[in-house]
């Protein structure tokens, strides 16, 4: 059929060439290594998007390049001129034939969008689920994330740990998505389109990395004050890596007996409300399980490089990092903010 | 013999024949400021209540264009401090809020009522006291909106305003999550304009079937009228659903219900459904008066009648009832069906078909011509490629699966600011370049014109080209910062930079209008040698717009006059 | 050139002008727009029906109001036979009917005012209940307050009949209210049908 034809014969040159156009002034100033493009897909949901978006380009530039055409031609060729004598143009009141035909050609283009769409549509969205996939049931929050991998135990937060996968033994990540509280939306680009998170309307999203490495991603649906900073981190890990990751995090806390002092803080001034520690009496769900805090890159969802110095700041006042975050300031005193912060160091 | 007598346009109406109604000698008096402004305030007329409306529109547009600046000012930079995220998210609500219901709808509405009727050659609209009525509703509508900042908290509190984006989703709009009044002021102002444009369209549609003037057949109604009996319409059934949902989010904050209520079965899916029911035809509310505005503007400027005339009435006419079923194109990422996701994908690709055909008629009628580009033309035909542009960005979020990837980015605001700017404010800048020489007898300075057409259009182009980008590269929308290492600073430092020309093309169209308001070239009464019915009269027309009743034959009754020898209507079917 | 008449095309001689009353049309957009709003409701009726969480469910608390909707439905009739009475000039008969309509009309008011008592003090569903009480008063308050706007209408009708103000010229504008009540009584149809047969 012509448009497989078309499909098949797409090449690097018009990639490039509209690549080139929409993304030179990016590239002008050297390739960001994380810019979540999605022309830049590794995993199969988002490479399918990737090459029906070069096909809807190409009909849609070809669409833009005969009107467009056509309007500079009129807009050059019928300017009123110095010359031209007083004479009205010739009325012409319209064209059974010629509007026909303006409006057959519209619609084989429309069926031919549609009919590739809905393939693809039916292909992402009803995928059947392998039995090797890996299931991760992610709770969205205002503003963070919870993952929970009810498989192998594991109840992380704002960094997402998921296998490698190939095309001979593939190994997806099939995610339930839940909400807390308002809508969310999970779009991480590199990975698969976006899909949200509503409160009472669980959704599902599947990803197959095929790169290890980190891609990174956003919430995609306004909820509240600190939308902007509800960030996703998504570590594609090799086999072996990904293995180590899940066995240190089904460990209960460590206990260590030299920060006692910061672990009676946590366990005195409320934290334990809203934060759970495995092992310990702490088991709040509001906010993020901090069994394995230290084993993660960032804090706030993405926002502070994980740090003993960006740690306490966050205690002592989250509001002078994600002013509207939900984590109030627990006034606490410098002693106390060092005890715990020590404590929470230990969290590995 | 005596009615079908038309007024001459070349000599002044009160000159002629059937004088009974000009008998009135020319008020000559100075009225005092307390006079001119009772006049304007009681007043039913609806050229003033059209002059009235654009008024209102053109000052919320300054205030959500100067919201609009304060936003690129914060997303210039990463991480910039600019606004805090509050300040940001209420800015950014207000700014899609008042464009929307304060600056698109009053606009429109005041093309409405002030060119319908002289379209038609008839006295005013058919309820000219609702028409009042409908106005100031919808001005205290605004107002109220806009007191939110004040009285948002109450008086206790610090002043707050909406912030929860013009699209309200539920549940973030419950009262556990929008605590305070805010949300509140948002429905009910909304609810209250919302009564002023039912009524004005009721007043739209009944003026254009029971008031138009002899030999004026529902065929021969210039394509500006039939456009607007087709947006009331569509009013009338996109306006309610969006009153019915705010009425039910009040009974969820005020009484306790449960609509939209997640935590007792409530579904926050279905405030998706209904605000979208509204939402998607509202934009077909908003971009059909452009179309109205090409199809006067084009044609004359053109020196062609326009061509298709039926199509043009059959597809604007189809695009009003396939927008009716396009809404859920909204919600390709809230975990629709398959089944679903490719019908609304379908449907939405259906709009191209009847757009496309307005777009062919357009080139059409230029086809042949001889086009003067004078400013109202070079608006109009910037719209016409702008306006291309963003139905093919459409085509591309019609697809379901790259909807997943553009939805909420980047890549979507600006493919409805091409839309909202690119061609409507576009369109209506034309109209107004067009039409105000008939309002006020003078025409807009041509220069300041060219100067705004081109900072404007340039300024636009530099901001919604380049926004498209962002969203490719994976910024979402309503996001009041932005990570340094993302690669989005370069280039949302361009927007801004284009959003600030732009709004210095503003400021040099308002300084325009009140210079050509006091010395602008005399425009008498048809300075564009145009056809239709409003440019028969005088400029302003007098208060009755007619001294008689105008008889027409065709759908272009000046060309008739002007071409005895070539009417019209020997060639109309 | 001031002197030259526009031609007539020849078939506008032959029909008179004649355009539709612009009360009509008014009314027949304002149905329009209603009908939306009352779609709306209605939809979020059906989509809730059976998603409460919690009792009382409708099959527990409602019963059908027939005595009501007959007395609904027939003020339909005896408008009818008022606008009738009005075009012919009696205005005795009018002014009877349309009494009888405001009556009827009242006594559907006082029967959901009474069917609405029981709910909320003896069976204890409010609007805060669960999701029935939410969308079964939001409904039937919504056509309620239709009926009441109604009734205004026809009083202020009423009153100026009774003080003589009312004249046979005025047919086609009580028309137009009696078409707004006509659409009250079909509206009811629709919640009856929704709320008392479908959702029970």
């Amino acid at each position: 059929m012509p448009w497989q034809w078309l499909w098949k014969t797409r090449n690097a040159i018009f990639a490039a060439a509209l690549l080139a156009f929409c993304c030179g002034i990016v590239f002008a100033q050297g390739p960001q290594a994380a810019t979540p493009s999605i022309f830049t897909p590794a995993s199969t949901p988002a490479t399918e998007i990737n090459n029906l978006s070069y096909f809807v380009l190409e009909i849609t530039g070809g669409i833009f390049l005969v009107v467009g055409g056509l309007l500079v031609y009129v807009i050059i060729r019928y300017r009123a001129r110095d010359t031209d004598d007083n004479r009205e143009p010739a009325q012409i009141y319209g064209s059974n034939q010629v509007e026909l035909a303006w409006t057959v050609i519209p619609v084989l283009i429309v069926v031919v969008l549609f009919l590739t769409t809905a393939r693809m549509i039916f292909a992402i969205q009803d995928a059947p689920k392998p039995k090797a996939a890996l299931d991760v049931t992610t709770v969205a929050h205002q503003f963070w994330w919870e993952y929970r991998y009810p498989a192998l135990g594991v109840v992380a937060a704002n960094e997402l740990h998921v296998p490698l996968s190939n095309t001979q033994d593939p190994k997806p990540t099939y995610m339930k998505l839940l909400s807390a509280d308002v809508d969310h939306s999970y779009w991480v680009p590199q990975l698969s389109g976006k899909v949200d998170l509503i409160p009472n309307h669980p959704n599902e999203l599947w990803i197959d990395p095929m790169r290890a490495g980190l891609y990174v991603g956003q919430c995609a649906q306004f909820c509240g004050a600190q939308h902007a900073k509800m960030l996703l981190r998504v570590y594609v890990d090799t086999p072996d890596q990904f293995a180590a990751w899940v066995k240190n995090q089904q460990q209960d806390g460590v206990q260590d007996p030299s920060v006692a002092a910061g672990r009676r803080v946590f366990e005195t001034q409320a934290c334990m409300n809203c934060h759970a520690v495995r092992g310990t009496a702490a088991t709040g769900r509001f906010g993020p399980d901090l069994t394995h805090l230290m084993s993660r890159d960032t804090l706030a969802s993405g926002i502070l490089h994980n740090n003993k110095e960006n740690l306490r700041q966050w205690i002592k006042n989250p509001d002078s990092f994600k002013p509207g975050s939900l984590m109030p300031a627990m006034q606490l005193s410098d002693d106390q903010l060092d005890q715990l912060t020590a404590y929470l160091s230990t969290l590995k | 013999m005596a009615d079908s007598t038309f007024p001459n346009p070349a000599v002044p109406i009160a000159g002629g024949a059937h004088g009974a109604l000009d008998v009135t000698p020319p008020d000559v008096r100075k009225h005092s400021v307390l006079e001119i402004l009772h006049s304007w305030i009681t007043t039913v007329d609806h050229k003033k209540l059209g002059i009235l409306y654009m008024l209102y529109g053109i000052f919320f547009l300054l205030v959500a264009g100067a919201e609009a600046i304060a936003i690129r000012i914060q997303l210039a930079v990463p991480n910039n401090h600019f606004l805090s995220p509050q300040v940001y998210n209420r800015f950014f609500t207000m700014h899609g809020t008042t464009m929307v219901f304060l600056v698109g709808m009053t606009m429109i509405f005041g093309f409405a009522n002030y060119l319908v009727p002289l379209m038609i050659g008839a006295r005013d609209m058919a309820f000219p006291r609702l028409n009042a009525f409908s106005f100031w509703v919808t001005a205290f509508g605004g107002l109220l909106l806009y007191y939110s900042f004040l009285g948002g908290s109450g008086l206790y509190g610090v002043g707050n305003a909406p912030d929860v984006g013009w699209f309200a989703y539920a549940p973030l709009t419950a009262r556990a999550f929008s605590p305070g009044h805010a949300t509140d002021y948002w429905a009910i102002a909304l609810i209250v304009s919302g009564f002023g444009t039912v009524g004005t369209a009721i007043n739209v549609v009944a003026t254009a079937l029971c008031m138009r003037c002899k030999g004026m057949t529902l065929m021969r109604m210039p394509l500006f009228v039939w456009l607007f009996v087709v947006v009331s319409g569509l009013t009338l059934v996109t306006i309610t659903p969006l009153t019915a949902a705010q009425i039910m989010l009040l009974v969820d904050r005020y009484l306790g219900g449960h609509f939209f209520d997640t935590q007792a079965g409530g579904s926050a899916v279905a405030w998706m459904h209904f605000f979208w029911i509204f939402g998607h035809p509202e934009v077909y509310v908003l971009v059909l008066p452009a179309f109205a505005i090409a199809n006067e503007v084009i044609p004359v400027f053109s020196r062609k009648a326009i061509f298709g005339y039926a199509a043009m009435v059959a597809a604007s006419v189809g695009i009003a009832f396939v927008s009716l079923g396009v809404w859920a194109h909204h919600m390709f990422t809230v975990g629709m069906t398959s089944a679903s996701n490719a019908f609304f994908t379908l449907s939405t690709m259906l709009v191209g078909i009847p757009t496309g055909i307005k777009i062919f008629n357009w080139l059409a009628t230029m086809w042949g011509g001889r086009i003067r580009f004078a400013t109202p033309m070079l608006f109009l035909t910037a719209f016409v490629f702008q306006f291309l542009l963003s139905g093919l960005t459409g085509i591309m979020l019609a697809v379901a699966p790259w909807n997943w990837q553009l939805h909420n980015s980047y890549f979507v605001i600006a493919h409805f600011h091409y839309v909202l700017v690119g061609a409507i404010v576009t369109a209506i800048f034309g109209g107004i370049y067009y039409w105000f020489p008939k309002a006020t007898g003078r025409m807009l300075n041509e220069r300041l014109g060219k100067w705004h057409f081109w900072l404007f259009t340039i300024g636009f182009h530099i901001t919604f080209d380049v926004m498209h980008i962002p969203g490719l590269l994976g910024m979402p929308r309503s996001i009041y910062t932005y990570e340094a290492d993302r690669g989005w600073g370069t280039l949302n430092m361009i927007v801004s930079i284009g959003g600030v020309i732009q709004g210095i093309a503003v400021l040099i169209f308002a300084y325009n209008m009140i210079v050509s308001l006091r010395s602008g070239e005399k425009a008498g009464n048809d300075p564009w040698d145009a056809w239709t019915l409003e440019w028969a009269t005088s400029s302003p027309p007098p208060d009755y717009n007619f001294a008689t009743d105008p008889v027409v034959s065709s759908r272009r009754p000046l060309w008739d006059l002007k071409h005895p020898e070539d009417p019209d209507w020997k060639y109309e079917a | 050139m001031s002197a030259i008449p526009l031609t007539p095309h020849v078939s506008d001689h032959q029909h008179p002008w004649h355009l539709p009353y612009r009360g009509r049309i008014g009314m027949y957009c304002l149905i329009l727009g209603e009908s939306a709003i009352f779609i709306i409701f209605v939809l979020a009726y059906v989509f809730y029906i059976g998603k409460s969480l919690t009792g009382p469910t409708p099959q527990q608390v409602l019963e059908v109001p027939i005595f009501n909707s007959i007395c609904l439905l027939s003020s339909s009739v005896t408008i009818w036979l008022a606008e009738r009475n009005l075009e012919h000039r009696k205005m005795k008969p009018f002014a009877l009917w349309w009494a009888l309509t405001i009556v009827l009309g009242l006594i559907f008011l006082v029967g959901t005012g009474m069917e609405w008592h029981t709910l909320i003090y003896e069976k204890g569903l409010t609007v805060s209940t669960n999701l029935f009480g939410t969308t079964f008063y939001s409904l039937v308050g919504l056509h309620a307050s239709h009926v009441i706007f109604g009734l205004i209408g026809l009083s202020l009708v009423l009153i100026f009949t009774l003080t003589g103000h009312v004249k046979e010229e005025h047919a086609e504008r009580i028309q137009v209210l009696a078409l707004y009540w006509h659409f009250v009584d079909a509206i009811w149809i629709v919640v009856f049908t929704v709320v008392y047969i479908i959702g029970r």
